[in-house]
């Protein structure tokens, strides 16, 4: 038979053929048969009068025979033809000057003809919506679902008060919740074009706060004609509860949208929270340590070249270990005897950002790299139909949640941090009571840059990858620190997330880079007011 | 001159820097004028106009030891300053091109003709009078230095904080310049400069002038910000970077001597932008970048904090070897200057102008032990 | 009506506009006798309570040795008067007219509040003679500084106080190089430099020597009266030797106040010291 799907595994391929053969035996017995519809509809096609044309059309869509809807369709686009000669039905796709044609019955392949052995089955416009209302009546009772969410969204624009009771009845059988619900959206979009006033109320009343493009298209068209007070003020009722909820969603969208720029501005900074905070070092690399783990991600991916999803997770425990050894390394050279001297911890650590990002231009080369997204990350999740949440940015938050989580129990709970927070209130105190303090700062230092490396994969999800990635976000990171008050996870977490919120907010209005810089100067004003940020750390100082 | 002599009294690295200086100032203009071309004493304008660039390097790295080295505020974002006062006069020097732009517009710039914009902006009037420009030069980065001083000194920022907040400053003026609608060129900038008062800026007389008045700015602002540090408010300010508080207490209102301070080393840095643009031929955003900024602070820290003729010294060695390697070895500068960030800081704190004193107070009093820098005091 | 009084009010010759009136302190007035009022202050770190409804008058040309405990709020104290710490509540004047609680730091030492602190902050980089210089009484304005040169009487007057506190032959040395003690002297005569109306003394005799003690106890005492002294000290010999009224600070109020023979049979005084 001609359905047979196309095949996939090679024991299918080698079936297709002997199967194809054994159908085109059966066929000539079968298409003979001339009392089923399918046959008769076949036979009416070749009748000059539209009217019969008419009649085959409805024949061959009742007919449920599986070769009738390629048919209709040829017809529909113009590709269905007569062969003069022997009067066979053919499909044809026009090849240069020639005509490949397939036979319309059996598909067996039938060769090469010129344009004058062929004639066209024509059809007028009022054939032609009928053949697309009947396309998609078949569609609608296809067996994937998708198929037939389509089609009913196909159906809205030319919707006519006969085919309600169609959606009716196919509502009544439907399983899927979504063919269900626009299903219901078709009905009530049909039941506004009703002469019946209460019709039209009730279909209003069914449309409340439905986000479907089409509806508001109706509503505006209902608002202009309609004659009737009541359904008029009633459909703008509709029409405003629609605004609404796109208002709503759109902000929902805007707010997602900074969430997810708000944690990666999390990810970046918090560790640099933990160095700057607790152990008082100010790290101008740590923008470099990120572009590390981005670049550790790119080597994975280029070492797993068919697993991708794979390097991908593998890349954040070894961005972890790259970043982290780099950052241990960095502390026991250089900052280890720059202790209490900030100003010149800075500078040195400058340097050594220039450093790292010369080391991986001479490695890497200068151009960006790109790192593929694997495709449980890739496209998105659809909440109704004008708010859309991409896959990989709520991979991020997730993410950054489960970073936070993971650090903020490291820091409270574990013996590590315990030590940690000891050496940072107390320095003298904390060795006298036996911590290493030298060795705990190294591992502070390791964790935040280790932290800076999984903010690396994270980051290699969302642009390119190259020598710069971590310069663009240092600035950034340092005013999230600044803004949250230093040492304070939650400080940053929450500085983080309201200055990516904030900053996609103003974005509409004032464009990208102006909302940076409004950005940058509210933080100079904020301060003013909270020189030690969001969450000070309190307690009497010293002169 | 009687106040010449007791600012140079005790200043013997002042001394000899400001006697080099002039007889640059002389030597230099003549043997590229004067001197035949074929002599081996001859100096090709290229070089003198790039000595005339670090020049101005120089006095930027005045403005910013001032700042630095005697107040204690390491500024990552002084380059914004240098920048504007380059600006400022790149606008003189475009408005001097008029009818003879590629679009031939009397009065718009060519950017502008480009853009389709039909007026003049309103902040690019006045910039046609030289005197206007050069008024601009000193008080655009002064009015942004008072602003942004007022606001961070007075809520006591300080230290790393501030340093932080320099450099969002200058990384938010670049990106504001980066944007065409601001009316500054876009990331081109302003170039294609035609001439200066009347005279080309192609002709060898015009860049000898150039390199006179460098060598004079510098000169000046030496002495300006050596006044300035032997005075009794120069006192404040050391007393200021190593103890902030105690100087509070003893009545003096810190935040008003730093953002004092602090705006006369910006118009510092706006006439050294000022005079470099017109030396380079061009001005654009990349001058804000916070790189551009920090390297002036490596150049300080080189040649040594808190002497003034320091930040000369490392402005010049840095520059020349930033020429020489960028030409020879591109790959290896930044490596050359990310090195030399961190070996500074760990082996040279006092930078080179510290290795003279050391060393020439070992050969004469080894008794006085050296003091401690005030970073060290701090911890 | 109202309306036309209030413009008369913008339109009387004898009067500038209220926000034309500069925003300084006015003149110390101590007609009352009593140079410093504290009154029902309260100050709390993270919920500790440093300063607890504290209630504190000091006499003008008074000797006062504050003593207490560690943790009292001694030193938290000395930070309201001069401005570093806010109190929650309460309130703080420099005689009738000067609100302390208004001012910054500098406003208030320049008012007449001069501080030594506890531990000697000196500018190490500067030499004894410049630290002295920049104590100096004078105008602290910018330009004022610029420009300012020594004259012949704040020569002689720094020459004095050198004297005075034994660093006449270290003029020229870097504080940073001073011993303790000298440190510890030469903060004092930075505190006569300034020549305040109200001294605080935190600890000044720490890490001197007796006869060092004894000269800091002569000084103190022969300021007293001209000028108005407040002494924080745990050297109870040395409190003896100064004092003659002494008060007794305890979780951040006063516990008790009256002669040091008096304090020290009092049983309260007595129990906090020898723990409870």
């Amino acid at each position: 038979m001609t359905v047979i799907p196309a095949p996939r595994g090679p024991v299918l391929r080698l079936l297709a053929a002997p199967l194809a053969l054994l159908c085109l035996l059966l066929l000539p017995g079968w298409a003979t048969a001339t009392d089923t519809p399918f046959a008769r509809g076949i036979a009416l096609l070749a009748a000059k009068d539209f009217q019969s044309k008419g009649r085959a059309i409805d024949l061959l869509a009742e007919s449920n025979d599986p070769r009738a809807r390629p048919i209709l369709t040829a017809l529909l686009a113009g590709r269905l033809f007569h062969v003069r000669k022997t009067g066979a039905l053919v499909l044809a796709e026009k090849e240069g000057r020639t005509y490949r044609i397939s036979d319309a019955l059996s598909g067996a392949v039938a060769g090469t003809v010129k344009k004058r052995a062929l004639r066209k089955v024509t059809i007028n416009n009022r054939l032609r919506s009928r053949l697309k209302g009947v396309l998609a009546r078949m569609d609608l009772s296809d067996p994937d679902a998708s198929v037939r969410l389509a089609a009913v969204n196909a159906m809205l624009a030319t919707l006519d008060p006969g085919s309600i009771d169609l959606l009716e009845q196919l509502r009544a059988r439907e399983r899927d919740s979504r063919v269900r619900d626009a299903l219901a959206t078709a009905i009530a979009i049909g039941g506004l074009r009703s002469t019946d006033r209460r019709t039209r109320l009730a279909a209003l009343a069914a449309l409340h706060g439905n986000l479907h493009p089409a509806v508001r298209n109706e509503l505006t068209r209902l608002i202009r004609d309609e004659k009737d007070q009541e359904v008029r003020g009633m459909a703008r009722a509709t029409l405003a509860s629609i605004e609404t909820r796109i208002a709503w969603s759109s902000l929902a969208e805007t707010l997602f949208f900074g969430l997810s720029a708000g944690s990666v501005l999390v990810l970046a900074a918090i560790g640099l929270a933990i160095t700057f905070g607790v152990i008082g070092v100010i790290n101008m690399a740590h923008g470099e340590l990120i572009m590390l783990g981005a670049y550790t991600t790119y080597v994975l991916q280029q070492l797993l070249p068919h697993s991708i999803g794979l390097a991908l997770l593998l890349s954040v425990p070894a961005a972890f270990v790259v970043s982290g050894a780099v950052g241990i390394v960095i502390e026991k050279t250089v900052i280890r005897f720059l202790y209490g001297r900030p100003l010149e911890t800075l500078l040195a650590t400058f340097g050594i950002s220039l450093v790292l990002q010369q080391a991986v231009r001479t490695i890497f080369s200068p151009l960006n790299r790109s790192v593929a997204t694997p495709a449980w990350m890739s496209g998105m999740i659809q909440v109704n139909p004008v708010l859309s949440l991409t896959v990989n940015r709520l991979t991020i938050i997730a993410f950054t949640a489960l970073v936070f989580a993971g650090l903020y129990w490291t820091m409270k709970k574990s013996a590590m941090g315990l030590q940690v927070r000891a050496v940072a209130q107390n320095r003298a105190m904390a060795r006298a009571m036996g911590v290493r303090a030298a060795r705990v700062d190294a591992l502070t230092f390791g964790l935040g840059s280790g932290i800076a490396g999984m903010a690396g994969v994270a980051l290699s999800q969302l642009t390119n990858v190259g020598p710069n990635l971590g310069q663009s976000y240092i600035i950034d990171s340092f005013m999230v620190v600044v803004f949250g008050g230093v040492g304070n996870l939650w400080g940053t977490l929450l500085g983080g997330l309201s200055l990516g919120v904030a900053n996609k907010f103003m974005e509409p209005w004032t464009g990208a880079v102006l909302a940076k810089i409004l950005i940058l100067v509210f933080i100079i004003l904020f301060i003013q007011k909270r020189p030690s940020g969001l969450f000070p750390q309190g307690g009497r100082a010293e002169v | 001159m009687n106040r010449l002599t007791s600012l140079l009294a005790n200043d013997t690295g002042g001394s000899i820097f400001l006697f080099l200086l002039l007889l640059a100032a002389i030597l230099v203009p003549v043997c590229n004028l004067v001197v035949a071309p074929a002599s081996s004493l001859h100096v090709s304008t290229y070089t003198m106009a790039l000595v005339g660039k670090y020049l101005c390097y120089a006095l930027l790295a005045i403005s910013v030891d001032l700042v630095w080295g005697y107040l204690g505020i390491l500024t990552l974002g002084h380059g914004a300053f240098f920048a504007l006062g380059g600006y400022a006069m790149g606008m003189y020097l475009m408005r001097q091109i008029g009818a003879r732009g590629v679009y031939g517009n009397p009065v718009l710039p060519d950017f502008m003709v480009f853009l389709n914009w039909q007026h003049l902006p309103w902040f690019w009037h006045g910039f046609q009078w030289f005197w206007f420009a050069a008024l601009m030069v000193v008080l655009v980065p002064a009015l942004l230095a008072l602003v942004f001083g007022w606001f961070t000194f007075r809520s006591r920022v300080s230290g790393v904080y501030l340093s932080i907040m320099t450099q969002a400053l200058t990384y938010a003026l670049m990106l504001a310049f980066f944007r065409n609608e601001m009316g500054f060129g876009g990331n081109n900038g302003l170039t294609d400069f035609k001439d200066l008062l009347g005279f080309s800026l192609q002709a060898d007389t015009t860049r000898a002038g150039l390199f006179v008045a460098s060598a004079l700015a510098l000169a000046g602002g030496y002495l300006a910000c050596r006044a300035l540090t032997t005075a009794r408010l120069g006192r404040v300010c050391r007393a200021i970077r190593d103890q902030e508080d105690r100087v509070r207490f003893l009545g003096y209102r810190v935040e008003n001597v730093k953002l004092w301070v602090f705006t006369f080393s910006a118009m510092l840095a706006g006439i050294a932008g000022a005079l470099y643009v017109p030396q380079v031929g061009i001005i654009n955003p990349t001058e804000f970048s916070p790189l551009a900024s920090i390297e002036i602070v490596i150049w300080v820290a080189v040649g040594g904090r808190s002497t003034l003729y320091g930040a000369v010294v490392g402005a010049l060695v840095v520059n020349y070897a930033k020429s020489f390697l960028t030409a020879a070895m591109p790959d290896a500068w930044l490596f050359c200057l990310g090195g030399l960030f961190v070996l500074v800081t760990l082996f040279l704190p006092d930078g080179v102008a510290g290795l003279l004193r050391r060393s020439g107070r070992t050969g004469n009093r080894p008794a006085d032990p050296l003091p401690a820098t005030p970073e060290e005091e701090a911890s | 009506m109202s309306m036309l009084e209030s413009m008369r009010s913008y339109m009387r010759r004898d009067q500038v506009f209220e926000f034309l009136i500069p925003d300084t302190p006015p003149d110390l007035d101590i007609t009352h006798g009593v140079i410093l009022y504290l009154e029902g202050i309260t100050v709390s770190f993270d919920g500790f309570r440093a300063i607890n409804d504290l209630n504190l008058y000091i006499r003008d040309g008074e000797l006062r040795c504050i003593i207490g405990p560690n943790g009292a709020g001694k030193t938290t104290m000395m930070d309201i008067i001069t401005g570093k710490t806010r109190p929650d509540t309460g309130s703080a004047w420099f005689g009738q007219q000067i609100n302390l609680l208004r001012m910054t730091e500098p406003e208030i030492a320049q008012a007449g509040i001069g501080r030594k602190f506890q531990k000697p902050t000196v500018f190490e980089q500067l030499t004894v003679f410049e630290n002295l210089e920049l104590a100096m009484a004078g105008d602290r304005r910018v330009w004022s500084t610029l420009v300012a040169r020594l004259d012949r009487e704040q020569q002689d007057r720094i020459d004095e106080i050198l004297e005075l506190v034994g660093l006449q032959e270290l003029v020229r040395v870097r504080a940073g190089s001073l011993s303790h003690g000298q440190k510890q002297w030469l903060e004092i005569g930075m505190l006569l430099a300034q020549n305040p109306k109200l001294l605080l003394v935190d600890e000044p005799v720490a890490g001197m020597t007796g006869q060092e003690m004894e000269r800091t106890a002569e000084l103190l005492t022969s300021l007293a009266g001209s000028r108005t002294v407040v002494v924080v000290e745990h050297d109870m010999d040395f409190v003896r030797s100064i004092a003659r009224t002494v008060t007794v600070l305890h979780q951040g109020s006063v516990l008790a106040e009256g002669t040091m023979d008096e304090i020290q049979n009092d049983q309260r005084v007595i129990d906090v010291y020898l723990g409870d």
